[in-house]
């Protein structure tokens, strides 16, 4: 290929209008007669609703209307839904409880939207929102999930007895516990998963725009899957039959997860678009950012691991409760289930796995997928666990790990997955050859004399994106397909538009699936403009998370390329009275290979669209589509090392050194692979170390804002140390494997497994804040 | 934000003149009051931009005696080559408030004004055994700093400088609240000729403090040592999300070392 | 309301505004240049930092009354023409941005950090002189290594090798 094809680092091309300040969010957006709201939230985590009365407010300087949840209902706007349904072991349906757009009778957490105003300004939209007398009977709240469990706890929904949403489980029972019973070394751990907010740094925004003429809305909307919204919103919510309900997702600013799901506030932008005849645009503060996006982790988890007498994994037993707040988000379900259960296997031969798991509501924002989603809680147990039972057992964490890799594929975990290809020990070695692993005590006793306390800890996790084939997901109970559309426009002229299911936040694919194309017939890259994030422009996608858009976005593009390649074929054989199969493409060129008659690539697209001298019976034209549906799911693996420097005075904890080593098979762009490594690293030290969602009992979120949430910042973090290899997934025509959230995913039990090696004390939950670490350091003395 | 009136003051006089006219406010750099205004708990009728008087701003330093006008920013405190002569410890915790863009819009005069309990200039003006000096009459550090945003202004009564005589030796050290960055607990020394002198901020619950068990330590010789297996009692200091008052309780200690330490290069 | 006039970006502009305007809603609002992000209420993130007479402020955290009469330079003022400035120049060529919303923020930044560091910048002191703006796509890895980049291309001699990986 060549420089700007598959392989290259090519500069972004989306780049150009980021830092000239050209972007363009959806609070950029300006519609003619636009006006502005702001929500009436809950202050209360939980509470009746008696009466609301909106005169005030609806007489207050600009306000143009102020609506309430009755008159959505009354309207016929339908509640939220999750859209994957998971049932409980003894065969009954998980317990959905209703979730209104705006709240009717009835609050469940902090934050829960009762109102909407609309006025000309932000300004006076607030004044007004401020008006809005709501009378609330408070009712007890509850925020925990293993709380919201016990009998006498407060009720959120009347669909979900004892705020069991599910009780579900997967693997075999008996064969876990027997193992258990007979093995000669259990590892017994509790763990805790820390709840997180996603804090993508564009906070979520929406316009509404009804055209009353054309009977057809329009949503602007910060979201990572602009056609789900579309779907979601036509066939459950009922805003607007599809061909009437356009929604752009135009440059959004990061997303991690939380801008997959349709949330209230799109839903009722575009209702009060109607209802009150102007466009209504809404952008989120920080705080309400805070407050209504949904969340991500908050795990609870009893772990047991058992080994025979040669240190050989026997068994693993895992019981989780997970929180996912006050209603099921879209995906919620999912997310604690098959993104999580199904990759306890991790690296390593386990014969026999059993994982029940228990979601709860609570008086909390919903919970939802978070970069890595469910992934990185599997791994931080199992990784976790691993690395205690090495030092219990006294072996090297390293050894430990060797012994147990899977190293014979394809691999049949017992919890559904089946493993294609990789090479653990080849990212093991990487690592801590990287790490210079072996020199780590010299650096330690070096530290020491400094007054420091040095640790290193691993990570060797093993993930599964582009969620797959469709008929599998469907079988375990997901509402939507999971392929992807792509569609190749070959212009008369011949650049290339291609048109993709797939929506970029930040990854880059005007970049990355513009050198696939590039590479392909030669062409320059400008020549190439990647379509995406419009309704009305790609015809059906199924939107950008789960690392899906190498492997499976990319890969309906490449579908697309065959067929556009057979045809262009077909053409040039045409013009040059050559045999189709003697044709080449090469540097922009159709050539007949071992000769120099060739037909630049430019004239072949005129010829297809002038159609003066096409072969018999060719329509006219270049343009190909595809869907693209998975066989499997690809499994990227690596192995994660970090080195820590603890400051006993104050137990602050500094990352001294990062290595990851990641197998995520082929790579389109090594510059932009790294870029998402780095930033997964980072919001998995995030969580390890300084990240913590919390509640205070009443449901009142005390950290609601950056002076009390701990974003990390630059001089938290060190430069990584970052490489990959390659064994291609051979379930996608281009080998690729997905590198999202790979770094998420790995780093947090790294980063967690060497403070506790610094400190010599394992008793330490996620985040290790300054506070914590020391706490732990003195109760270590104590013993 | 609440709808608020911006007056721009010509002088000091005006500037008092413009605020007693309504419920308004003294706005210097805007740091903390615009983000309270913006979030709606503080909603004055007006604000009063007082950047624009001359005579506040500024550095002087006379032998020993340093002056500071009260909307010197912090970035200007910071890279005072005159004051680094004299007080750089000074110097040094300016530069470490808050962030750069915050330090080229934050004051000095806004800072002690306002009194936060996790700000860093109080236990500077504390230990230094600095005087505010108002429109009105000049306060001493000790009988300026109240309590959680309490301090001794009028409500009419405005800083215009601070003074105060450098020290022979002086330090500050803090350890910044992850997410805020704001103190968690800082502590300010100072060695001058009226003896040590340890200011505390971040850490009480009612707000700036001198420690006594630090100074009677470092009384007997301002060495880090001499802190060594020193105990400051957690009662009376504040606990939070981000720290206990017992690790407060440590981190006194500790910063009242590393800022002996500093002090003493 | 007040009549605010301030020099944006080379242009002085004079608007009718609400006292209660902060400059960056006038930026967007009233002068279109969507440049200058919100991601935040506390002035904790940075992406509104613009310069104000040459120094790098948050602008989500200034009236717009305050600044009439200053000078003003946003992201969008940045390029000569269709010529990048450095730092944007080093920000695309070592990746360091990724959704591209906290990035006008982290350049304006970063020019002001190279600016008021004559003698050259080192990796320590970027991460933390980047302790003002909030980045959650690319870990800083490459907005440290794009920073320590442009500083060198801006003809300053790089203090101590600029170890960015």
């Amino acid at each position: 290929m060549g420089m700007e094809g598959i392989g290259a680092r090519v500069a972004r091309k989306e780049d150009r209008r980021f830092i000239t300040g050209a972007g363009r969010y959806v609070d950029d957006m300006v519609v003619p007669g636009m006006k502005h709201a702001v929500f009436v939230r809950s202050p209360h985590a939980h509470a009746e609703i008696k009466k609301i009365d909106v005169k005030k407010a609806k007489a207050m300087p600009g306000v143009v209307d102020v609506l309430v949840g009755k008159q959505l209902k009354s309207d016929g706007i339908g509640n939220l839904i999750c859209g994957w349904m998971i049932h409980s072991k003894d065969g009954s349906p998980m317990k959905m409880g209703a979730w209104s757009p705006l709240a009717v009778d009835r609050v469940r957490y902090v934050g829960d939207a009762v109102a909407i105003v609309v006025a000309d300004t932000k300004g006076q939209a607030r004044d007004a929102a401020e008006a809005v007398e709501v009378s609330y009977k408070e009712l007890k709240a509850v925020t925990e999930a293993v709380d919201a469990l016990k009998k006498g706890a407060p009720q959120l929904h009347p669909e979900a007895e004892g705020n069991l949403i599910y009780d579900w489980e997967i693997g075999d029972a008996k064969a876990t516990d027997a193992a258990i019973a007979k093995a000669a070394h259990v590892t017994k751990m509790h763990i805790v998963n820390n709840r997180l907010v996603p804090n993508a740094m564009e906070p979520r925004a929406a316009l509404g725009h009804y055209d009353k003429a054309e009977d057809h809305y329009t949503c602007w909307t910060t979201s990572q899957n602009p056609h789900v919204a579309r779907l979601v919103m036509s066939a459950f919510y009922n805003v607007a039959p599809e061909n009437k309900l356009r929604v752009i997702a135009p440059d959004v600013g990061g997303g991690f997860g939380s801008k997959i799901y349709i949330y209230p506030e799109e839903i009722v932008c575009l209702w009060a678009s109607k209802k009150t005849g102007v466009p209504v645009k809404w952008v989120a503060d920080r705080t309400e950012s805070f407050l209504s996006d949904a969340h991500g982790r908050d795990h609870v988890t009893e772990v047991q691991l058992a080994f025979d007498k040669d240190n050989r994994m026997t068994a693993l037993k895992v019981d989780t409760i997970a929180n996912l707040g006050a209603y099921m988000s879209l995906f919620s379900s999912s997310v604690p289930t098959y993104l999580y259960a199904t990759l306890l296997s991790g690296q390593y031969v386990i014969p026999a796995i059993h994982a029940n798991v228990r979601t709860v509501y609570t008086n909390t924002a919903p919970v939802d997928a978070y970069r890595g989603a469910g992934r990185p809680e599997a791994t931080y147990l199992l990784e976790r666990v691993v690395e205690t039972a090495a030092r219990e057992l006294g072996v090297a964490p390293a050894e430990l790990r060797r012994k147990n890799f899977v190293t014979s594929f394809p691999y049949q975990t017992p919890v559904i997955m089946c493993y294609d290809a990789g090479d653990y020990a080849a990212s093991l070695d990487a690592a801590m050859k990287a790490a210079d692993y072996a020199g780590f005590a010299k650096r330690r006793e070096e530290a020491k004399k400094r007054g420091k306390l040095r640790g290193i800890g691993m990570s060797n996790y093993i993930e599964a994106c582009g969620i797959a084939p469709s008929a599998a997901v469907g079988s375990l109970g997901a509402g939507v397909g999971l392929w992807e559309s792509a569609e190749v426009r070959v212009n008369a002229v011949g650049t290339i538009e291609v048109l993709t299911g797939s929506h970029s936040h930040g990854q880059g694919h005007e970049t990355t699936f513009s050198q696939l194309v590039a590479g392909r017939f030669g062409v320059p890259i400008e020549s190439v403009s990647i379509v995406h994030g419009d309704t009305d422009k790609v015809q059906m996608g199924m939107g950008t998370y789960g690392s899906r858009s190498g492997a499976v976005g990319m890969s309906a593009i490449v579908k697309a390329l065959d067929k556009v390649e057979a045809k262009a074929k077909k053409i040039a054989a045409h013009l040059l009275e050559a045999d189709e199969g003697d044709i080449v493409i090469e540097n922009g060129a159709l050539k007949v290979a071992g000769t120099d008659k060739n037909v630049p690539w430019f004239q072949m697209a005129l010829a297809a669209y002038t159609a003066h001298n096409l072969p018999a019976g060719m329509e006219p034209g270049l343009k190909e589509g595809a869907f693209y549906d998975p066989s499997n799911f690809t499994f990227p693996a690596g192995c994660y090392i970090c080195e820590v420097e603890v400051d006993p005075d104050t137990g602050h904890t500094d990352i001294v050194q990062f290595v990851a080593a990641d197998d995520f098979g082929n790579i389109i762009n090594p510059m932009i692979v790294e870029g998402q490594v780095h930033g997964g690293i980072a919001q998995g030290i995030g969580q390890a170390l300084l990240e913590g969602c919390k509640y205070d009992a009443s449901g009142q979120l005390l950290t609601a804002s950056y002076m009390d949430y701990t974003m990390p910042r630059a001089g938290d973090l060190p430069s990584f140390k970052v490489s990959t290899s390659n064994t291609p997934c051979p379930s996608n025509p281009l080998g690729i494997k997905g590198c999202g959230e790979a770094g998420a995913i790995g780093s947090p039990p790294a980063v967690i497994n060497a403070i506790t090696d610094a400190i010599g004390n394992n008793d330490l939950t996620m985040p290790a804040t300054p506070q914590k670490v020391w706490a732990a350091l003195q109760a270590a003395k104590k013993h | 934000m609440y709808s608020v009136n911006y007056h721009r003051a010509a002088s000091v006089a005006d500037a008092v003149k413009k605020v007693k006219a309504g419920d308004g406010k003294f706005l210097a750099g805007g740091m903390t009051l615009i983000p309270t205004m913006k979030s709606r708990l503080a909603a004055p009728s007006d604000v009063v931009d007082i950047t624009r008087i001359a005579s506040l701003s500024g550095i002087t330093v006379s032998g020993k005696t340093v002056t500071i006008g009260a909307t010197t920013t912090h970035a200007e405190v910071a890279t005072n080559a005159k004051l680094a002569k004299v007080c750089p410890a000074l110097c040094s915790l300016a530069s470490h408030i808050g962030d750069p863009h915050v330090r080229h819009k934050g004051t000095i005069g806004g800072s002690i004004s306002n009194n936060d309990p996790a700000a860093d200039y109080p236990s500077a003006m504390l230990a230094l055994g600095a005087t505010i000096v108002t429109n009105k009459r000049q306060i001493p550090a000790d009988k300026f700093f109240k309590g959680l945003f309490e301090t001794a202004l009028k409500e009419d009564e405005m800083v215009t400088e601070v003074t105060f005589t450098a020290p022979a030796k002086a330090g500050y050290a803090k350890f910044p609240n992850p997410a805020s960055r704001y103190a968690v607990t800082g502590v300010f020394v100072a060695k001058g000729k009226d003896g040590v002198r340890a200011a505390v901020t971040g850490a009480g619950d009612n707000g700036v403090f001198r420690s006594k068990e630090v100074e009677a330590a470092l009384a007997k010789k301002f060495d880090a040592a001499s802190l060594d297996g020193v105990k400051v009692s957690a009662k009376g200091l504040m606990g939070d999300i981000h720290a206990t008052p017992e690790y407060r309780a440590n981190l006194v200690v500790v910063m009242a070392k590393r800022a002996v330490a500093a002090a003493n290069g | 309301m007040s009549e605010v006039t301030i020099n944006v970006n080379g242009r002085t502009v004079t608007k009718t505004v609400e006292d209660r305007t902060l400059l960056v809603h006038f930026l967007r609002e009233e002068l279109g240049l969507t440049g200058t992000h919100v991601g935040c209420d506390t002035s904790q993130c940075g992406s509104c930092v613009v310069h104000v007479d040459g120094k790098a402020v948050k602008s989500c955290t200034m009236l717009a009354a305050q600044a009439s009469g200053s000078s003003v330079v946003t992201i969008e003022g940045l390029a000569n023409g269709a010529e990048l400035h450095p730092v944007q120049a080093a920000f695309k060529e070592h990746h360091g941005l990724q959704c591209g919303f906290c990035t006008p923020g982290m350049i304006m930044a970063a020019v002001d950090m190279i600016n008021r560091h004559p003698e050259g910048l080192d990796e320590a002191t970027v991460r933390a002189e980047l302790e003002g703006n909030i980045c959650r796509c690319t870990g800083y890895h490459n907005i440290v290594k794009a920073v320590l980049a442009a500083s060198a291309a801006m003809g300053k001699a790089s203090k101590g090798k600029a170890k960015a990986a």
